[in-house]
């Protein structure tokens, strides 16, 4: 039996058996079939990884024509990386989802979806049929979709999901418009075809073709401007979906883009040049916004859209390193985007199962509202800091990892480049280092208020500690981002059959060699610093052992009836922050004034809106719908009225053809008098 | 060799202090205390108790270390003229700005767990002015790394020669930038006032008010050697290639002295900034860089 058979066997048995067993159990299933997809797709992947492509071919009747199952070493480094973050992704969710067993039928369908959208996954990555490729990405979108209304009875989550529904539907009418476009000329949908089409066709078309593909895959992965779906869908879902969608799902968007970058012959500097711009300005957007959200979760989300801004750098480099034939610039550029992929998806996903855990416990994910939770809950509190602290980019952590190889490729291209290249080059420098900045600011922020302090309100019931096997797929993620961050150079030699796939291996021989000297140096610097760290503790602990120890309150500078209400609030934490952005941004602000002597309790609201969306999705719909409501007669509720439209256009149907020979026999009369 | 240069910066630390409020106290008429005074406070520090607060946690305890200890992983990686420092890689000066970032990072949220909210606006503050002043530090290094074709301390130290005019202007802009970001960095004049007294007005003495004996100790220490750090980093521009120890030992300590007392000549001579005016001056730097990068341009005939 064939491997991607085995794939599909296993969707359907397990899919009934979720179906058949008690709600306890479901979870069970749901793990051991994401246990069985990811075993055969990670041999498949390593086989991949290690220069033995998978290939398997179906004949898919007239329609399909010929479907290539092909797993090279890109669709191969996806796979691992899908796979880990889903298997942690059911491990929690088994858990998080306890709270909902009495919804039998929804926790059903959660979870058949969860096994359908791990496979769909697996699907995209190595199905090289078009129409294939779009059936996977479809039924992807479909089962994310239903994975993420499952709380379907509360209207904004519904929304959200609609929202995401019809986006995720621009995005695929993007990639059928490319592919038909290829099919069209090379009558073939084969993947191959692209190939094959760029090189003979008009550069211009083929970059059009790109854009084409970039807007498609763009929508995805979140892209600013087509990110507008991400902010809602992802607080919308229960946490372990938030977490996978973040960290594997909008990382299709980026799969495709690469992909597409393998198969079309376009000029690399102009298609690197695109993506490099959208990239920083995705990155310093996402970013921004996300530092004035008061939604933690929300907030996570545009972290994801800075996040991919600093993949789209890295990919945008890599362009421009084939494109100028600077193989260091090639190689880091790639590698660094590949590598931050995977980190993103593991610190990414560690902060949303930890936001999970913090929301199960509050019941909130309103920032104001929490504080001090790290006395009630520190090992949460912990892991939400490590992720914290990786996503910055900080060393000794993963984060620092793919942002360095980044910041050499950026280095060394404005070293080697030409100057129209150098100043871009320091433009796209000094964005990723403002998103660094910004990230701090804002994480600073979101670690200090949710975790530190007293608590700003009381929480309504007593909070502990989760349990182990709810803490168990966090700590594996944790201690992976740590091992990425120490051993950084077993990883590059994992990527470096991925970026010969860009570069060629005769273009970067050598390469990889001296990143893992730089890198071996890194990771036993960061080794250092934790060595360190431990010495001067215990020295301290040493020091002061013989030593009074007291506790008191905090010194508030001589105010004694101190209350947790006075504490720093997230929104003042940022404050400065807002006011010397205020123009880039939009903020709602709605103020009750104090007029009298002795003034009544007023309220003082900001809600952060994106600006964006307000011009690129907002103002569309609302002249559209202005335009539409111009025919709101024509729906008046009426049947007779609806036969009548029916009838109406079957005549018309059936008049125009007449019409129209009725019209060319007249011209050819007149033609022949 | 790479121990030489952490020595002597760890050295420098130790008076670095002592000068800039030696050479402020003759500025203001006064005789002031010696040069050792700082350390000498610092060492009565750590052998003190200590006292915490009861909102705090873990974070609180360990933050001081932490942040000891990226000061000093950052002070390995400074180079002496041509020589490398003890971590030395490609690209080793952007580890060089996220480890001091890492103990920036533990010096926010360890002044966000006292729940006071006077650490709190200063931690609002701290967090927003060095993301302001990061940008400035990176565009300098991309200058050098486009004049020198290198992407190490060491290397880009080792090959820096001055030759046209512009490439003066160049190193004078340079010396600059790294004086503004040593000022901005130790929260000193004219972005903060070390020596004021309100809370209100304070950066980076409110985010410690809780913090106590050993661990104020660590944290003024940490000042300390970051002042010498950036100093370090200053006399590397004057260290030039191949000159002898007993030529460039002197002249590190020289460069040392003579900043110390530049930072106690404008610590005397000028007022801090209003609060909201600060990260317009801050984010200048970044332009003044830039100014850099164009003048780099300029040097490799680039442009023009």
């Amino acid at each position: 039996m064939s491997l991607s058979i085995a794939i599909l066997v296993v969707i359907f048995i397990f899919s009934f058996l979720v179906i058949s067993v008690k709600e306890r159990r479901k979870g069970d299933i749901a793990l051991l079939a994401v246990l069985i997809n990811s075993g055969l797709s990670s041999w498949i992947a390593i086989q991949a990884l290690q220069g033995t492509p998978f290939e398997e071919k179906f004949y898919g009747g007239t329609v399909f024509g010929e479907i290539i199952i092909r797993a090279d070493a890109l669709s191969g480094w996806f796979i691992l990386l899908t796979n880990f973050t889903m298997l942690t992704g059911i491990l929690y969710g088994r858990r998080y989802m306890k709270a909902y067993e009495n919804r039998s039928a929804d926790i059903t369908l959660h979870y058949t979806s969860y096994i359908v959208n791990h496979s769909a996954m697996i699907g995209i990555f190595c199905v090289q049929n078009m129409l294939g490729f779009l059936c996977v990405w479809e039924l992807m979108t479909l089962s994310a979709f239903l994975m993420i209304i499952f709380e379907h009875e509360k209207m904004e989550v519904l929304k959200a999901g609609i929202n995401y529904f019809i986006q995720a539907h621009i995005s695929i009418t993007f990639l059928t418009l490319a592919f038909i476009w290829v099919s069209s000329h090379t009558g073939s949908y084969d993947f191959n075809s692209i190939a094959d089409y760029t090189v003979q066709a008009h550069p211009a078309l083929s970059f059009m073709l790109f854009l084409c593909f970039f807007i498609g895959f763009g929508i995805k992965a979140g892209f600013v401007p087509f990110h507008t779906w991400l902010p809602y869908a992802h607080p919308a879902a229960p946490s372990h979906v938030s977490g996978i969608m973040s960290g594997v799902i909008i990382k299709l968007g980026i799969f495709g883009i690469l992909r597409i970058l393998l198969l079309i012959k376009v000029n690399y500097i102009e298609a690197g040049y695109t993506i490099l711009v959208i990239s920083v300005i995705s990155g310093v957007y996402g970013v921004m916004l996300a530092i004035i959200q008061h939604n933690v979760k929300k907030l996570l989300a545009y972290h994801s859209i800075e996040n991919i801004g600093i993949i789209g750098i890295g990919i945008g480099l890599g362009c421009l390193g084939m494109g100028h034939n600077n193989s260091y610039l090639a190689f880091a550029g790639f590698a660094g985007a590949l590598l931050h992929t995977l980190n993103h998806s593991l610190f990414k996903s560690l902060l949303f199962y930890a936001a999970g855990t913090v929301y199960q416990a509050v019941h909130t994910m309103d920032i104001e509202k929490l504080g001090g939770l790290i006395k009630k809950m520190p090992k949460t509190a912990t892991l939400f800091l490590i992720a914290s602290l990786a996503i910055c980019g900080l060393p000794p952590f993963n984060g620092f990892i793919s942002e360095f190889l980044i910041y050499s490729g950026l280095f060394n291209g404005i070293v080697a480049n030409p100057l129209s290249s150098s100043i871009m080059l320091v433009s796209a420098l000094f964005g990723l280092v403002l998103i660094g900045g910004l990230a701090m600011l804002c994480f600073t922020k979101a670690f200090g208020i949710i975790f530190l302090g007293a608590e700003r309100h009381p929480y309504p019931a007593p909070i502990s500690e989760a349990e182990l096997p709810r803490l168990f797929p966090k700590y594996v993620v944790a201690l992976f981002i740590l091992f990425i961050g120490l051993m950084p150079q077993l990883f590059i030699r994992l990527l470096s059959p991925v970026v010969i796939l860009f570069t060629g291996s005769q273009a970067i021989s050598g390469m990889p060699g001296s990143f893992i000297n730089t890198l071996q140096t890194v990771g036993l610097s960061s080794l250092a610093f934790i060595i360190l760290c431990i010495i001067i503790y215990q020295v301290k602990q040493k020091m002061t052992a013989a030593r009074k120890i007291t506790t008191s309150t905090t010194w508030s500078c001589g105010y004694t009836p101190v209350t947790p209400r006075l504490q720093y609030t997230a929104n003042s934490f940022v404050r400065s922050y807002r006011k010397l952005v205020r123009p880039l941004l939009m903020m709602r602000k709605s103020e009750g004034t104090i007029n009298e002597v002795f003034p009544q309790t007023t309220h003082s609201d900001t809600h952060p809106y994106d600006r964006f969306e307000a011009v690129f999705i907002d103002k569309p719909l609302k002249s559209l719908k202005r335009f539409m409501g111009r025919f709101d007669f024509l729906q008046n509720g009426s049947e007779q009225f609806y036969i009548l439209y029916g009838i109406a256009f079957i005549i018309i149907v059936i008049i125009i053809p007449i019409l129209i020979d009725v019209v060319v026999n007249l011209i050819n009369l007149f033609k022949q008098v | 060799m790479g121990i030489l240069n952490f020595i002597l910066i760890v050295a420098a630390s130790l008076f670095f202090s002592g000068i800039v409020i030696r050479s402020k106290s003759i500025f203001s008429g006064r005789k002031g205390p010696g040069i050792f005074q700082p350390v000498k406070d610092v060492w009565r520090l750590f052998r003190k108790g200590a006292v915490y607060s009861e909102t705090t946690s873990f974070i609180f305890r360990i933050a001081p270390s932490i942040y000891f200890a990226s000061v000093l992983i950052a002070i390995a990686m400074i180079p002496f003229g041509s020589q490398p420092g003890l971590i030395s890689f490609k690209g080793d000066f952007v580890f060089f700005a996220y480890i001091l970032a890492l103990g920036k990072f533990f010096n926010i949220i360890g002044a966000l767990d006292t729940g006071s909210s006077f650490e709190g606006m200063g931690a609002s503050r701290e967090a927003l002015y060095s993301l302001l002043a990061e940008p400035a530090f990176f565009i300098l290094m991309g200058s050098f790394a486009l004049l020198t074709g290198h992407t190490s301390f060491h290397e880009i130290f080792g090959s820096l020669h001055f030759g046209s005019y512009i490439s003066y202007a160049v190193g004078v802009l340079a010396a600059f930038v790294i004086t503004l970001i040593t000022l901005i960095e130790n929260s000193r004049m004219p972005i903060d006032d070390p020596k004021t007294h309100l809370e209100l007005t304070m950066v980076h003495e409110v985010m410690i008010l809780d913090n106590s004996g050993f661990d104020l100790g660590l944290i003024f220490q940490a000042a300390n050697l970051k002042f010498a750090m950036y100093g370090g980093l200053i006399a590397n521009f004057f260290l030039t290639p191949g000159s002898e120890l007993y030529f460039s030992i002197p002249i590190f300590i020289a460069t040392q002295i003579l900043f110390a007392v530049v930072v106690g000549f404008i610590e005397s001579f000028m007022a801090r900034f209003r609060m909201n005016q600060n990260p317009q001056y801050i984010f200048t730097l970044t332009s003044i860089s830039l100014l850099i990068f164009l003048g780099v341009l300029l040097i490799l005939g680039k442009i023009v």
